[in-house]
């Protein structure tokens, strides 16, 4: 394939036409998004298994998250996911400035989110709650309403409690590192619009950075009720 | 000779030609480097420890080390050698010329996925040098994550890391298998090792990243002291063996399945026909991929997992027998009526027909729930094992680096030296292995090396055979070494075969193809003239 005037300066050397490049990276987004869907899944069924077993002991652990700070963050990063896709709308009409416009509007809700995580997080570090040596439960049975049953009774209970903080802390944790890298992403854009690179014709980054931001949004979706709301029967 | 042609080898020969190149030939070429050091590391542990392995009692060495060696041995050949060995060196060299593309769909992921893959090794590697892990490969908890102490964490990081480089070189070969297909190029005209890598790019994008979230929980537990499966906090160590297995058994088909499409190309050559059943043989690489999803609980029969469990797991185990002896007849049909000749490759494909079917049976026996109680931990696994993994995998490796020698490299290596060396691993790898199946039989558990004294016949045959393995080995690095400097040049089809890497200069040049090939004709069609056709021409 010569480079003349019908191949564009976003066309890899090694594609023979856009339409080839843009479903090839459309396709590998898909695929290692079904990687991350197994890499937290394996999370998930762990998780899973030690709520079957301990279900008492989650739910008690799980009163201890702060109901309102976690709903707070998922309407702030579903509403994330709107200005994203609506950067992604202002890739397909070619308005750069709305990209841009919009990808920052994201990093602000993103940033937004990891700070009430932040500050969640300092919390449980204040109430001893991080999982390790130095966590330290005892479970309150008449203030926490705490229910009396085999389960809670049993001695090693505050282990069990520990296992949920351990869990929240990798999947959280876990989570909030992928938003961080979908920040490097969106800098990325931004340094790529204000070069000029996209156009009507070529906005797969934008595109595809819009695919993982939803995916990260999808899997708090889960997070959500799986850690915040264990304990509302 | 005259003035020679330019081509990816001596385009460029400055050091950061290579360390920034995005060509997938000099990638694939760069893997092999890495990997082959893997192997030589791999096998110095196994030397050692065989040697120990001569005598009941301990001689040269206390258990601790006898331990670490025998983890060193596991932990690199699996994840730093057989997972990448023929994906990410013949079939990163392969993928793209077999389907008529000029790299794989993404060039600067493939040098990440190298990059990646060797920081993982020096990882892997730094575990080694401060003082070695004592898990063995399986790291089952609560030892790895609670009591060993030993370099766990960075052992677990290592293959944490590695396996991203196994997913990004998966994730390009799909879409490049998908997207990247020269005109004419359907499915089902795909060569069959083309076949074999879609089947197992998606066990490593499927599989992968569960033994990483599972690894990297065991090194959060270790680093941060925080219980995930630890029973002291009402942590389930059998958790951890659920997560590793469901990776770790569709593994076995991560390293054996690029092996078998291998094995397709050149029985196929060197029978000079069409493989027998070529559909059924491309699609029972898809059943494999599938169903060994659904086995890992073999591994846990006696590991308290339920007998109503146990059973299907045996029965799904027993199931995958049926598409990998579908492969084993279909070769076999091939070569019936076949033109026969018995070069190098065919020779190392023929050993792995023998000793795959041996390794693929005895995996039966292991997957009768009361067979393998009494076999369970025993050096019948370790032979089982062995017989896939080696007389397997690195059979099928050595073949294919064989067969597309004198492609990447340009030169031929001496085919005598090449059939003796082929002849000598047979005979030292069934010495090495055979006698384990006897004493597994007889009750000698893996992972010890103080041992009653009636087994040592046994582990003396063994050693014998490591020893004759290693010569073989290494006279084969010898003549291979010596045909990069002085070997023939070869032309572009030396061996006569039909397929797309064919039909380019030896080596080729670095964009592949000057024009986009079309392609009309059906994978292995010995029928077509071109096969026979003479082509010293084209060496301008
Ligand atoms: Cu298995």
């Amino acid at each position: 394939m010569s480079h003349d005037a019908s191949h564009p300066a976003h066309l890899a050397h090694h594609f023979d036409s856009p339409e080839q490049q843009n479903q090839s990276s459309s396709l590998g987004m898909w695929l290692f998004l079904a990687q991350e869907v197994m890499f937290f899944g394996g999370l998930f069924v762990a998780y899973a298994v030690y709520r079957f077993k301990y279900a008492d002991a989650f739910a008690v652990a799980s009163g201890h998250l702060s109901l309102f700070w976690g709903a707070v963050n998922t309407v702030v990063l579903i509403c994330s996911s709107l200005t994203m896709a609506l950067a992604v709308r202002c890739g397909q009409l070619g308005d750069k400035r709305g990209i841009i416009r919009y990808v920052v509007a994201t990093m602000i809700l993103a940033s937004v989110f990891l700070g009430i995580k932040g500050l969640e997080y300092a919390h449980k570090y204040e109430d001893q709650l991080v999982p390790g040596p130095q966590f330290e439960y005892v479970p309150d049975f008449d203030s926490y309403s705490v229910p009396v049953t085999a389960e809670t009774a049993d001695p090693n209970f505050a282990g069990h409690v520990q296992l949920f903080y351990s869990f929240y802390f990798v999947m959280t944790g876990l989570h909030a590192l992928h938003m961080v890298i979908g920040l490097g992403l969106m800098v990325w854009l931004i340094v790529k619009a204000a070069k000029n690179h996209f156009s009507s014709e070529y906005y797969t980054p934008v595109e595809m950075t819009g695919l993982y931001w939803h995916f990260v949004d999808i899997v708090w979706i889960f997070l959500f009720p799986l850690v915040y709301l264990v304990w509302r029967h | 000779m005259t003035k020679s042609r330019t081509h990816y080898l001596n385009v460029n020969h400055t050091v950061g030609s290579w360390l920034f190149t995005v060509d997938h030939k000099r990638i694939g070429l760069m893997y092999l480097g890495t990997i082959l050091f893997f192997f030589l590391l791999g096998g110095i542990a196994a030397v050692l420890f065989r040697v120990e392995l001569m005598t009941p009692g301990s001689t040269l060495m206390e258990s601790e080390t006898y331990n670490r060696l025998f983890t060193m041995h596991g932990i690199t050949m699996i994840f730093f050698f057989l997972v990448p060995s023929i994906p990410a060196v013949l079939g990163n060299f392969l993928l793209p010329i077999m389907l008529g593309a000029k790299d794989l769909a993404f060039p600067k992921l493939n040098l990440a996925s190298w990059y990646v893959f060797t920081i993982g090794g020096l990882l892997g590697l730094g575990s080694i040098i401060f003082g070695g892990v004592d898990t063995g490969w399986t790291f089952y908890t609560p030892y790895s994550s609670t009591y060993a102490n030993s370099q766990v964490i960075l052992a677990a990081l290592g293959i944490f890391i590695a396996g991203f480089a196994s997913i990004m070189t998966g994730l390009n070969f799909i879409v490049t298998i998908h997207k990247m297909r020269a005109p004419g190029l359907t499915w089902f005209r795909l060569p069959l090792f083309v076949w074999a890598h879609y089947a197992t790019s998606i066990i490593i994008i499927l599989g992968t990243p569960v033994i990483a979230i599972t690894i990297l929980l065991v090194a959060i537990e270790r680093i941060f002291q925080v219980g995930i499966f630890d029973p002291a906090l009402g942590g389930d160590p059998v958790l951890f063996q659920h997560l590793f297995w469901f990776y770790s058994h569709p593994a076995v088909y991560i390293m054996i399945l690029p092996g078998m499409g291998v094995i397709s190309e050149i029985i196929a050559c060197f029978s000079r026909k069409r493989i027998f059943g070529y559909k059924v043989v491309a699609m029972s690489s898809l059943a494999i991929a599938i169903l060994g999803f659904f086995v890992w609980g073999h591994h846990m029969f006696v590991s308290s997992q339920s007998m109503y469990a146990g059973m299907v797991f045996s029965i799904l185990s027993f199931l995958v027998a049926i598409p990998s002896a579908i492969k084993v007849f279909n070769w076999t049909a091939t070569l019936y009526g076949g033109s026969i000749k018995l070069d190098t490759p065919m020779l190392y494909a023929l050993g792995f027909i023998g000793l795959f079917t041996i390794g693929g049976l005895t995996g039966l026996f292991l997957a009768t729930m009361a067979i393998n109680i009494h076999v369970h931990d025993t050096y019948f696994v370790v032979a089982h094992f062995h017989y896939v993994m080696v007389g397997g995998m690195v059979m099928a490796f050595f073949g294919g680096l064989h067969f597309w020698w004198p492609k990447m490299t340009g030169r031929h290596f001496s085919e005598m030296l090449g059939r003796i060396t082929a002849v000598v691993i047979f005979i030292g790898f069934n010495l090495t292995f055979f006698p384990q199946f006897i004493v597994g039989y007889l009750g000698m558990p893996r992972r010890y090396h103080i041992y009653p004294e009636e087994f040592q016949i046994f582990h003396v045959l063994s050693t014998a055979g490591a020893a004759v393995l290693a010569v073989g080995y290494l006279l084969m690095a010898a003549y291979l070494f010596h045909s990069l400097i002085l070997g023939k040049r070869s032309s572009r089809n030396p061996w006569k075969a039909i397929g797309l890497e064919w039909t380019i200069p030896s080596p080729p040049p670095t964009e592949n193809f000057i024009d986009t090939p079309v392609v009309d004709y059906e994978a292995y069609d010995y029928s077509l003239e071109r096969a026979y056709e003479d082509d010293e021409e084209d060496h301008s």
